[in-house]
C-alpha cells in the first residue's frame, strides 16, 4: 500500500494521518499491558510511575511485591529463607496455593475438553456428519452464552448433584467452556486435510486406528495443540464459575486476584499480572510457531 | 423368499447390482447410513458430555425461573385452602386455622423464613412478620382468626392474603414478570411494578446501549487496524499481528487491573495529565468505576474479537478493484466507499455481531471498574444470586437474557456461520 506517484496533497497528508492513527490504535491495545510490567517492581504502594522510577534510579524499584506473593498466607514468613521456610511457602502461601490449583484444574480440564473435542471434530469434518450444522451450534454454544448464565446454571446443577465446592465440578465446567476452542481450532485443521491419505492408508493395509495414529494424527497435532492451549487458557484465566460453585479448596489465581482487586488492590496484583502476561507471551508463541507449522504441513505457503 | 434369491442370482438386465448380487442402491444406501452412523458416534460423547455439564445446568435453571416451592412446601394446609377457594375468597376461620396450623409447623420445622423470604420478594417487610408470629404459634388457640390478629393486626391485610395467594402455587410466571418490571394486583391483574422497584428494564436498556456503544467503538478503532493489517505485506503485518493477538491472550483480570491502575484518580493517565499541565491536581478526571470505565476497558477487551475477523475477510481482497475504480476516474472516497467497504460487510457483520453478543453478557469488568453506573444486566443476575439471595428472580433474569442471546447466535449462525468462527 505505498503511497502512488500520482497522489493528490490530500492524499498524501491522510496516508500519513493515517499511519498516526492506526499507530494510536495499536499503542490503546498494547500500552495497558506493557505499563503494569514496569508499575510491579515499584518500590512504593503506588499504582503511578515515582520520581525516582522515572528518573531510573535503582532505589525507585524493588522486588518486594514479588516477595509478598510467597509470604502472603504464610505461616512464618519471619523465619530465616531455609529449606523449612521454602517448605512453608509451599503448602501455605495464598498465591502458591492458588497457582497449584491453576494448574491442576487447568491441566485437567484442557485434557478432558481436547481429547472430546478432537474425537467430535473428526467427526464434525466428515462429509455425511448427520444434523451438522446444529450439532455444531450446540457444541459451540458454551463460548457464545453469558458466563454469568452458565455459572448460574452450574450452580442449581451441583446443590443438586453435591459436585458443588469439589475440583471434579470445577474440571468439568472448565472442560465445557474450553470445547469450543478445540472444536473450532481442529475443524479448521481438518478443511484442508487431504482425505486421500488415509485412504492411501486404508488401501496399504493399516487399520482405522492405526491411521489415525499414524497418518491424520501427526498432520493435525498442530490444530490440537493449539486447541488445548486455548482450552487451558480459558481455565486458567476463568473466575465467574469458580466464584459460583468453588469452595474455598479451589481458589485459583484468577479469583485470589478478583479478591485483590475488589478489596484492597496492591501492586502485589501487578507481579501477578505481570507474571502472566510473560505466560501468555510464552503461549502466542507457541501458538503462531504450530500455526505456521500446520501451514507448511499442509502445504500451504505464503 | 424363493423369489427374492432367483431375482438376486439373476438380475433383470439395466439394474445394477453388486458383486454379491445385493441392488446396488441398497448397498450404497446401507455404506452410507453406516458412514453416517460412524460419524454420530464421534461426535456423541461429546455431544452428551455437552448436554449434562451445559444443557442440563441450564434447563435447571430456566425450571428455577418458573418454580419456586418455598411457601407451597412448608404452608401445605393454607396452600390446600388457596386451592380450593376462588381467587378473592374473604379468609375465614378455616383459612385462619390453617395458617395456625402452618405457622406453627413451620417454626418447628425452623422453615419459616424461607416461607417468609418467598413472601418477601413479592411484598417487601413481610418477612419478619413471618417469623416473629411464627414464634407465638405454639400458643394459638381457637377461634383462630382472633388469636393470630391479635399476634399481630397485619394478618388482616387482603393485599397480603392476595400475594400468599399468588405464591402458594410453586409455579409462576411472577418471577419473569418481575423480570420485566410488571407485578400481579390482589386481583391477580397484570399492572406495572411500583415506580422504587422498575430497574430491570432500566438496565436491560442500559446493558443493549452499552454493548451497541462498544460494538460502533470497536468498529471504528478496529477497521483501520484490520485495513492497515490487510494492505501491509504479509511478513510486516503478521510482525503487527501480534500487537492484536497479545491482548486476545493476555488474560481479562490483568487487562481490567491494568485499565484500573491506568484510569484511577492517582493513576498514571491522571497523573500525567497533571504533571503536563492540562488539569489541576484538584480536578483530576474521574475515569474509572463509573459508565466510561467499563466503555473503555470493555472496548479494550474486545477489540481484538472486532480486529480477527474483518482481517480474515480483508485479506482476500484483491486490490486491483480498487485500483480500477480509481483508473475509471473514481475518487479515493468513492473507490472506498463504492468497490472496498460493500465487500467488507460480511467482516463488519461478523465481528460486530460477535462484539455484542460478548459485550451483552459481560460480568467481570463492569463488576470490577463499573461503579454504580457502570453495572450491566449480568451485575445484577450475579447479585440476585449471591447477595439477595433470591434465585428465581436471579434465574428469571438469566432466562432473558440467554434468549436475547440466542436470537443474536442465531442471527450469527445465519449470517457468518459459526463454521467461520476464527481464532487468531
Amino acid at each position: 500500500m505505498a503511497l502512488p506517484v500520482y497522489a493528490s496533497p490530500l492524499e498524501r497528508i491522510w496516508y500519513y494521518a493515517y499511519r498516526v492513527i492506526c499507530a494510536l490504535i495499536f499503542l490503546f491495545l498494547i500500552a495497558p499491558i506493557l505499563i503494569i510490567i514496569p508499575l510491579s517492581f515499584n518500590v512504593e504502594p503506588y499504582f503511578t510511575f515515582t520520581e525516582k522510577m522515572l528518573a531510573l534510579d535503582p532505589d525507585g524499584y524493588s522486588l518486594r511485591w514479588y516477595d509478598t506473593l510467597l509470604t502472603f498466607g504464610m505461616a512464618n514468613p519471619e523465619a530465616p529463607r531455609t529449606s523449612s521456610w521454602w517448605m512453608d511457602v509451599w503448602n501455605n502461601a495464598a498465591w502458591v496455593r492458588a497457582a497449584k490449583n491453576s494448574v491442576i484444574i487447568g491441566v485437567s480440564s484442557t485434557i478432558v475438553a481436547t481429547v472430546l473435542g478432537t474425537i467430535a471434530a473428526l467427526g464434525l469434518s466428515r462429509p455425511e456428519m448427520p444434523f451438522r450444522r446444529a450439532i455444531m451450534a450446540i457444541l459451540i454454544s458454551p463460548m457464545i452464552v453469558p458466563i454469568i448464565i452458565t455459572a448460574t446454571g452450574l450452580f442449581f446443577f451441583y446443590s443438586a448433584t453435591g459436585l458443588a465446592g469439589s475440583y471434579v465440578g470445577v474440571v468439568l465446567a472448565h472442560a465445557t467452556l474450553g470445547i469450543p476452542f478445540v472444536i473450532i481450532t481442529v475443524t479448521a485443521t481438518l478443511i484442508g486435510f487431504d482425505k486421500s491419505l488415509t485412504r492411501a492408508a486404508a488401501s496399504l493395509g493399516a487399520s482405522p486406528t492405526t491411521t489415525f495414529f499414524k497418518v491424520t494424527m501427526p498432520l493435525i497435532l498442530p490444530g490440537v495443540v493449539s486447541g488445548a492451549l486455548f482450552a487451558f487458557v480459558t481455565s486458567f484465566d476463568e473466575v465467574v464459575v469458580v466464584l459460583f460453585v468453588a469452595a474455598h479448596d479451589q481458589q485459583t489465581i484468577p479469583r485470589q486476584m478478583w479478591n485483590g482487586i475488589r478489596e484492597q488492590i496492591s501492586p502485589a496484583i501487578l507481579s501477578v499480572a505481570t507474571i502472566l502476561v510473560i505466560i501468555s507471551v510464552a503461549l502466542l508463541a507457541t501458538v503462531e510457531l504450530l500455526r505456521r507449522r500446520s501451514e507448511r504441513l499442509r502445504g500451504i505457503s505464503n | 423368499m424363493a423369489d427374492a434369491t432367483t431375482d438376486l442370482a439373476a438380475p433383470t438386465p439395466g439394474r445394477l447390482t453388486t458383486a454379491d448380487g445385493r441392488p446396488l442402491k441398497a448397498a450404497l444406501g446401507r455404506a452410507q447410513s453406516r458412514a453416517r452412523r460412524r460419524a454420530f458416534l464421534l461426535v456423541l460423547p461429546l455431544l452428551l458430555f455437552i448436554v449434562i455439564t451445559f444443557i442440563v445446568p441450564i434447563g435447571q435453571m430456566l425450571h428455577r425461573s418458573i418454580h419456586n416451592d418455598g411457601f407451597s412446601r412448608n404452608m401445605p394446609q393454607l396452600s390446600q385452602w388457596f386451592a380450593d377457594t376462588e381467587p378473592g375468597t374473604e379468609p375465614d376461620e378455616v383459612a385462619y386455622a390453617a395458617l395456625a396450623a402452618d405457622l406453627k409447623g413451620a417454626a418447628e420445622a425452623k422453615t419459616i423464613g424461607i416461607v417468609g423470604t418467598r413472601v418477601n420478594y413479592e411484598m417487601p417487610g413481610t418477612r419478619s412478620l413471618f417469623t416473629s408470629t411464627g414464634r407465638k404459634a405454639r400458643g394459638f388457640e381457637p377461634p383462630y382468626r382472633e388469636a393470630v390478629l391479635e399476634a399481630d393486626p397485619k394478618w388482616g391485610n387482603p393485599s397480603l392474603w392476595g400475594t400468599m395467594r399468588q405464591v402458594s402455587r410453586a409455579y409462576s410466571p411472577n418471577f419473569f414478570l418481575a423480570s420485566v418490571d410488571l407485578a400481579r394486583d390482589n386481583e391477580g391483574n397484570i399492572v406495572r411494578a411500583p415506580q422504587e422497584r422498575r430497574v430491570y428494564v432500566m438496565l436491560f436498556q442500559r446493558t443493549f446501549l452499552i454493548a451497541g456503544l462498544i460494538t460502533v467503538l470497536c468498529l471504528l478503532l478496529g477497521f483501520p487496524i484490520a485495513h492497515l493489517l490487510a494492505t501491509l505485506p504479509l511478513r510486516t503485518s503478521n510482525l503487527l499481528m501480534i500487537l492484536v493477538l497479545l491482548p486476545f491472550w493476555t488474560s481479562l483480570l490483568v487487562r481490567t487491573t491494568s485499565w484500573i491502575v491506568l484510569l484511577q484518580g492517582q493513576g498514571v493517565v491522571n497523573n500525567s495529565l497533571v504533571a503536563t499541565g492540562l488539569i489541576s491536581d484538584a480536578n483530576r478526571i474521574q475515569m474509572i468505576y463509573n459508565q466510561t470505565g467499563t466503555i473503555i476497558a470493555m472496548t479494550h477487551i474486545l477489540l481484538p474479537f472486532m480486529i480477527l475477523p474483518l482481517y480474515s475477510v480483508m485479506r482476500p481482497i484483491p486490490p486491483s478493484y480498487v485500483r480500477a475504480a480509481r483508473s475509471l476516474g473514481a475518487s479515493s472516497w468513492t473507490a472506498f466507499r463504492r468497490i472496498y467497504l460493500p465487500q467488507t460487510l460480511p467482516g463488519i457483520g461478523a465481528g460486530a455481531l460477535l462484539v455484542f453478543i460478548l459485550g451483552v453478557g459481560y460480568y467481570i469488568t463492569p463488576a470490577l471498574v463499573g461503579g454504580a453506573s457502570g453495572q450491566l444486566i449480568s451485575n445484577l443476575i450475579a447479585f440476585h444470586m449471591q447477595d439477595s439471595l433470591n434465585w428465581s428472580l436471579a434465574a428469571a433474569l438469566a432466562a432473558v437474557l440467554l434468549a436475547a442471546v440466542l436470537i443474536l447466535y442465531w442471527l450469527y449462525d445465519r449470517l457468518v456461520g459459526i463454521d467461520n468462527l476464527k481464532l487468531g
